[in-house]
């Protein structure tokens, strides 16, 4: 059986030494040279530090995940730097780019761990020099040991917000301000649920806690107004605190983000339905506990198959390929069924209170002032998506989310609107008067990621 | 329930919708049918190419007329639908391509088409930027490009202002003809009653005329079709080639879209992609017309679903077999430049039972019947 596995984070490596296990050799491809996944990301070799400096609480769970992947890369067809940019289901293939050369890959079976990318909701400002996501200054961290800045303040909501804002703080750069826009009292009311994740929730406490003694200025409950600056960066953040007074904070870098959304885009191109998950508030791909999906042949596991965090995703990925096990007709160790199902469940009742503690803040998305950027690909302000929802249009009202990027170009650039989606469709929501779910989301369309024109053959070659 | 009114339209592509305007402007009470959104399909996906040159010469008059309509799109809408004048470039690769240009030179000025013969000097003078593949070039100073998500909408908007009915996300699953009523129910099983039908259902036009007894050997088309990402301005014309395996055309605001071979498609679903092999393939064609164009992002791709007839000319007129239904479907590629003329052919031959265009070559039983 040519069983394909793309991704190599957590859920991907998982599920690959599952497979090699039961004797297979799957094609595994990945985008980045090496494997980790975004949690584990490693830096490269020169700039390689000891794990406890990377990845701290993590740094066992890291070490063990880059072992079984150094042990697997030899047991699979392993194939880094490769985006796999479309997929047919009923082909059964896989198109990939690797450096320049296309590459069909066909399969028997496909197992899509893709992972997630942050969410963003734009604030005025949000596209000025020194912006990032929050995982894209963890990664800056990470990847490259160096921060998004000398004064950074992060903003957002979310365990990524407290854990970037710790990451930098003890990496010694100077944290401004961490600004949560979740009030203090939604996180409480949380709290019992979040008990059950344990580790992971006392984790959380901890970064609070230790950036709170070392003084670093935090707000919850926050409203973001803008982030001021110029052509050469950001000069600083103006917020206004629960109780309605106004604060400005000078920094030369902002993180931002609201938790994530799954990458998904692999997924809808082979055609599995999405479903909108309320608590997460994103459109997920539709499949069972186990990762099994509507489209025979095709499994999901990780972030890409719907938010639920590294450890999960080694669960789930492992779910998943004993899953495509099973229905191969090959047998299985029922014990370990059980005991990923059970820890996956356990999981899930977590994650839901997490959920609940860092609402995605629709009202923020929603009001984004008529002049700030929504787009940045195409340079639309979000009154341009307004306009274009509305009836005295030329064109018509748009009521739904595809028509009203087909007026507007709202997520037609480069991103395709996995940057702006989210935010995009809370502003037609609520235009329209309408619960997000109800306005549909952005269609997908290959490639999955901008894709270079091949420069022309040479006459001496020969046309395949 | 039952809606009563004059005229009814299936189908809210470019055709159907600038049927109901030009309907609804001589004060017909008009009702159309639309499965989706209107220009969901074929319509609101295509190339967005404005093009009369190159066309079967029994298209032409219906493409004079159409352009005149595209010339005043502004007035009849509100908007001008992105529709941009920046003429029509068809490219010869080869001295057989070369020909075929030189040839169209007649059916043209026959047409009173505006044509340019570029010759092998000049073309490479005039586009610096073509590749050396390229021999010469026909140009159509009156042709261009407009935005296809822009279109329907529009008529369709006017055609609301105007009085017509747009009846979006109903999909009509039956229809009958009795006592000089057509009757056509929709999935959510409302009804509609008129003693006209006009059948403008696209690549589903075919399963609307069979039904009523005229089956013609239709097919789906999905051309392939690729975008990039924005690059500077610098090709103003619209780009074709003899054979048409390859066209691409750039936005002022710099994305270049390119076009040619055929993706699949489900129209059953209805559903259509583009073929990876073959968005590559066109690709290097594209590169070999532009050379710049190597190194460019490709940001997106896509297909739609028109109907195919077997001579590459749609069917229009009245039905063979029962009066007070016309047909209009079967663009084979290029109807989105037809649409606003079809309309106001289909609301004269409603109306004055005639029409100045001749629509012989267009006959529904000019197929010999399925064997
Ligand atoms: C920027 C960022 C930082 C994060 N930081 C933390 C953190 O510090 N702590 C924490 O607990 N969680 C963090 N998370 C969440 C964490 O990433 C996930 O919970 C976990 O990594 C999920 O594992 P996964 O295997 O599902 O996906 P990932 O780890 O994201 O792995 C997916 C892999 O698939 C590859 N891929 C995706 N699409 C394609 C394609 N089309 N072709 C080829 N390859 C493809 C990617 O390159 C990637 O290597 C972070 C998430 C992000 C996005
Ligand atoms: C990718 C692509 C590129 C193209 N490029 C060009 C170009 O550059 N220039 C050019 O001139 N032409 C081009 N064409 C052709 C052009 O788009 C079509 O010929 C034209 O749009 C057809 O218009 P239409 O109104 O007949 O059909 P459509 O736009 O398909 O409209 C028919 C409508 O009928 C509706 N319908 C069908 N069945 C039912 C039912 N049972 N109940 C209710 N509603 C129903 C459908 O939902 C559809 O909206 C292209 C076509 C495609 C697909």
């Amino acid at each position: 059986m040519r069983i394909a596995v793309v991704g190599a984070g957590p859920a991907g490596v998982r599920a690959v030494e599952v497979l090699a296990a039961a004797g297979h050799r799957p094609i595994w491809i990945d985008e980045a040279p090496e494997g980790g996944g975004r949690v584990y990301q490693r830096p490269p070799a020169p700039l390689r530090r000891d794990a406890r400096a990377l990845y701290g609480f993590e740094a066992k769970r890291a070490t063990a995940l880059h072992a079984a992947f150094d042990a697997l890369k030899a047991r699979a067809d392993w194939r880094p730097e490769t985006l796999a940019w479309h997929i047919r289901p009923g082909a059964k293939r896989l198109h990939t780019l690797h450096r320049g050369a296309q590459d069909v890959v066909e399969y028997d079976a496909a197992l899509l761990c893709t992972g997630a990318m942050d969410r963003v909701v734009p604030v005025p400002g949000w596209t000025l020099p020194g912006v990032t996501t929050l995982g894209g200054a963890q990664i800056a961290l990470k990847a490259q040991g160096c921060g998004i800045g000398r004064r950074v303040v992060f903003l957002g909501s979310g365990p990524l917000l407290w854990l970037v804002a710790y990451q930098y703080a003890k990496a010694e750069a100077e944290v401004a301000a961490v600004l949560d826009t979740t009030p203090f009292a939604t996180k409480a009311a949380a709290a019992p649920g979040l008990l059950r994740g344990g580790a992971t929730f006392a984790k959380g406490l901890y970064y609070i806690g230790w950036l709170r003694a070392r003084r670093v200025r935090v707000a919850e409950g926050v409203t973001p107004l803008a982030i001021e600056g110029g052509a050469e960066g950001v000069t600083g953040l103006r917020w206004r605190d629960a109780g309605g007074r106004e604060h400005a904070v000078a920094c030369d870098a902002v993180g931002l983000g609201w938790g994530l959304r799954p990458e998904a885009q692999l997924a809808d191109l082979a055609g599995i339905p999405f479903r909108f998950d309320a608590l997460q508030h994103n459109w997920v791909p539709v499949r069972d506990a186990a990762g099994r999906t509507p489209v025979a042949g095709h499994y999901l596991a990780g972030d890409g198959a719907g938010i639920g965090g590294a450890e999960v995703a080694e669960l789930a990925g492992a779910r998943a390929a004993l899953a495509l096990l099973q229905d191969a007709g090959q047998a299985v160790e029922a014990a370990t069924v059980a005991r990923l199902d059970a820890a996956l469940a356990r999981q899930q009742r977590f994650r839901a209170a997490l959920d609940r503690a860092f609402p995605f803040p629709a009202h923020l998305a929603a009001g984004l002032p008529d002049d700030a950027i929504l787009c940045r690909c195409e340079g639309l302000r979000a009154g341009d998506l307004r306009a274009a929802a509305r009836a005295g249009n030329a064109a018509g009202p748009a009521p739904e989310m595809n028509r009203a990027k087909a007026f507007s170009r709202t997520g037609m650039g480069r991103c395709q609107g996995r940057v702006c989606g989210a935010a995009a469709a809370e502003i037609l929501a609520a235009e329209l008067g309408q619960p997000v779910e109800a306005i549909g989301r952005l269609r997908g369309q290959p490639p999955v990621k901008p894709m270079p024109i091949a420069a022309p053959r040479p006459a001496s070659e020969p046309v395949p | 329930m039952t809606t009563e009114c004059e005229v009814l339209v299936l189908g809210g592509g470019g055709a159907g919708c600038s049927a109901a305007l030009h309907l609804a402007q001589r004060g017909v009470r008009v009702v159309l049918l639309e499965r989706g959104l209107v220009g969901s399909q074929a319509s609101g996906v295509n190339y967005g190419g404005v093009r009369q040159q190159g066309r079967n010469p029994a298209e032409l008059p219906i493409a004079r007329r159409s352009r005149e309509l595209w010339g005043r799109l502004k007035d009849i809408t509100g908007t001008e639908a992105e529709f941009t004048v920046t003429g029509h470039l068809k490219l010869a690769r080869g001295d057989a391509e070369e020909a075929e240009l030189i040839a169209y030179l007649d059916v043209a000025k026959r047409h009173g088409l505006p044509l340019r013969l570029v010759g092998r000097n000049a073309i490479h003078r005039e586009y610096p930027w073509l590749g050396p593949a390229v021999v010469a070039g026909s140009f159509a100073p009156d042709d261009g490009s407009a935005n296809p998500r822009l279109l329907a909408p529009a008529l369709a908007q006017a055609a609301r202002a105007a009085g017509a009915e747009i009846r979006e996300h109903t999909k009509v699953v039956a229809q009958h003809h009795a006592a000089g009523q057509f009757e056509l129910v929709s999935e959510a099983g409302q009804t509609f009653r008129a003693p006209v039908l006009l059948n403008m259902a696209g690549f589903w036009g075919g399963a609307v005329a069979e039904a009523f007894g005229e089956p013609v050997p239709v097919r789906p088309l999905s051309p392939n079709m690729a975008v990039t990402e924005p690059i500077p301005y610098f090709i103003e014309p619209n780009l074709g080639v003899v054979g048409g395996n390859v066209y691409l055309r750039q936005i002022p605001r710099g994305n270049v879209i390119i076009g040619g071979g055929h993706g699949e498609s489900d129209p059953a679903a209805p559903w259509a992609r583009p073929l990876p092999e073959v968005t590559l393939e066109v690709l290097e064609l594209a590169v070999q017309l532009v050379p710049e164009l190597a190194g460019t992002q490709v940001i997106r791709s896509w297909s739609g679903i028109d109907g195919k007839m077997p001579d590459g000319i749609p069917v229009i007129g009245p039905s063979r077999t029962t009066p007070g239904l016309f047909h209009a479907f079967g663009f084979s590629g290029h109807g989105f430049q037809l649409g606003p003329a079809i309309g106001a052919i289909m609301s004269e031959l409603v109306l004055d039972g005639r029409t100045d265009i001749p629509l012989d070559a267009f006959r529904i039983d000019r197929f010999p019947p399925a064997a």
